[in-house]
């Protein structure tokens, strides 16, 4: 059934500690894709991400990868779901006990039987694909910001995997890197023929490469749209997330009481 | 008001206990999870022993001199005692019990806490901290088998043998101050140590002993690792905890198993 899509949320909830971090989920993640969910610090992103890769387990709904219910699977199943799919975290997170060819090498030894010189020749595929071919023998400790988020996106390609989940790739990067990062993005997904989600709030850089975006706010999704309806959207929400307006429906003041109001209660209570 | 304040502290009294024993359960349930998955640490095991040169290679320069000069001090403080009761040709066999039942495995163990206790501590908390855990859990790697258990046995193995190296110096240092400072009869000090010296009853228990603290210091140290908030402060409190804990819990278990083992010596 190659047109059902690879992802999909149905009515998906999360409480996490009694509150509500997702509420009534619904989203796809058609094959193939580019697919950017977007909104503020803390309001849900990176939990949909985490349940979608199984690391975190929906209150209620149904999170389906590839056909399978992953808030059903067992360890196992989970685990052979993993095999894949990769995750680019927000900073890399590469061992950094190893160096970037080890971390490339890393699935390949953990998960196959390859003798090392296959596995030399495929780490030096996946690393040429990030053109970091010739930084091979360094550690993590020395790369800069980018080229450690393309060596960390090498990794999550070791394996061929059919989907990619994004966290927050563009977070600290000059605007090099950045541009490089968000052509790999979508450089790999065609040339893979896999399906990307891309978690971030960096909204020009993303709306340059994604298919569709989904945006959230306090754990609902409040518009969903291409590139283009994101851009000319009349919704108060996404329109001062997109020209990055200081105040709008997200408040420029943390709630307190009345200004007024509260420096009379100061002043009565001083006298 | 006074009622308040006493049910208030009262409360918070039985939630402190309430979370220490939670806490007491879940490391237990860790300890068995790392057991179980402990086959990896096994079968691939030059992933335990690159953790065993970084755990008990690297600490042997603290063991060494550290147990060096406690057995010179063992040796000064002896003779001073011993020849008082004209007995300073026993001094060979104070060292030797001193060290290989006692302050061997104790004082190496502290020292172990220290430096590679620590260690392991903040080196699983800066993994989980920098997201590194979680990247392996993506991967369908379970970070317990290829992360935990490594350093949990390179621990409990690397202990005995820190241990013995400990008291194998203090012996030495030992005979340097009493034999070749102090001038006790060279013979007599290491015939006596013989003869004195039980294999079963004294190296045995020592060994043993310190089989323990391995497995105390290295559940402690990666446990705290493991389950540390992913911030600089959380790291930073869980490696003071590992120090703090390991040592008191190694204090304690040495007297319980001094208890049991030298009851009728």
């Amino acid at each position: 059934m190659p047109s059902e899509p690879l992802v999909k949320l149905t009515d998906v909830n999360f409480t996490y500690d009694r509150r509500p971090v997702l509420q009534g989920i619904n989203l796809e993640i058609p094959r193939g894709k580019v697919v950017a969910i977007m909104g503020l610090s803390g309001c849900g992103k990176t939990t949909t991400l985490r349940l979608i890769g199984g690391q975190l387990k929906a209150t209620s709904g149904e999170v389906k990868v590839d056909g399978q219910v992953v808030n059903g699977l067992d360890n196992d199943g989970l685990y052979a779901l993993r095999r894949r799919m990769g995750m680019l975290f927000q900073f890399g997170a590469l061992f950094t006990d190893m160096t970037v060819y080890d971390n490339v090498a890393f699935q390949m030894r953990e998960h196959t039987d390859l003798p090392e010189e296959l596995i030399h020749d495929m780490v030096m595929m996946k690393l040429h694909a990030v053109g970091l071919r010739g930084a091979h023998k360094l550690m993590p400790s020395e790369l800069s910001g980018g080229m450690a988020r393309r060596v960390a996106l090498a990794r999550a390609i070791a394996l061929d995997p059919m989907l990619i989940m994004y966290d927050e790739p563009f977070a600290g990067l000059d605007p090099i890197s950045l541009s490089i990062v968000g052509e790999l993005i979508r450089t790999l997904n065609d040339a893979l023929g896999i399906s990307s989600i891309v978690v971030t709030h960096d909204i020009q850089e993303s709306l340059k490469i994604v298919d569709y975006v989904y945006f959230v706010s306090e754990g609902k999704i409040v518009a969903a749209g291409t590139a283009d309806d994101i851009r000319h959207s009349k919704e108060p929400y996404v329109h001062q997330f997109v020209w990055g307006e200081a105040d709008g429906p997200v408040s420029f003041h943390y709630p307190a009481r009345p200004y007024g109001e509260q420096i009379y209660a100061e002043a009565s209570r001083a006298r | 008001m006074r009622d308040n304040y006493f049910s208030g502290g009262l409360r918070g009294l039985g939630r402190r206990v309430t979370d220490r024993i939670w806490r007491l359960g879940f490391a237990s349930r860790f300890l068995f999870a790392t057991l179980l998955y402990s086959g990896t640490a096994l079968k691939r095991f030059h992933l335990t022993i690159r953790e065993i040169y970084f755990t008990g290679v690297l600490s042997l320069i603290i063991i060494l001199v550290s147990g060096l000069f406690v057995g010179m001090v063992l040796g000064l403080q002896g003779y001073d005692t011993l020849q008082r009761y004209g007995s300073s040709e026993a001094l060979g066999i104070l060292v030797a019990l001193s060290l290989v039942r006692e302050l061997g495995p104790v004082v190496a163990a502290l020292l172990f806490a220290s430096r590679a206790g620590s260690a392991i501590t903040a080196e699983i908390g800066l993994m989980k901290a920098t997201e590194q855990l979680s990247a392996m859990e993506m991967m369908a790697v379970d970070p317990i088998a290829r992360v935990v258990a490594p350093r949990f046995w390179a621990g409990v193995i690397s202990m005995p043998m820190l241990a013995a190296l400990f008291s194998a110096m203090g012996i030495f240092g030992g005979y340097l101050v009493g034999v070749q400072l102090i001038g006790v009869d060279e013979g007599s000090f290491w015939s006596q140590m013989q003869a004195s010296v039980d294999f079963r009853e004294d190296i045995m228990n020592g060994v043993i002993k310190s089989f323990v603290f391995g497995i105390i210091i290295s559940w402690i140290a990666v446990f705290e690792g493991y389950d540390c908030e992913p911030t600089a402060e959380g790291v930073s409190g869980a490696t003071t905890r590992t120090v703090v804990t390991s040592s008191l819990a190694i204090l304690a278990a040495d007297f319980i198993l001094t208890a049991i083992m030298f009851r009728g010596a």
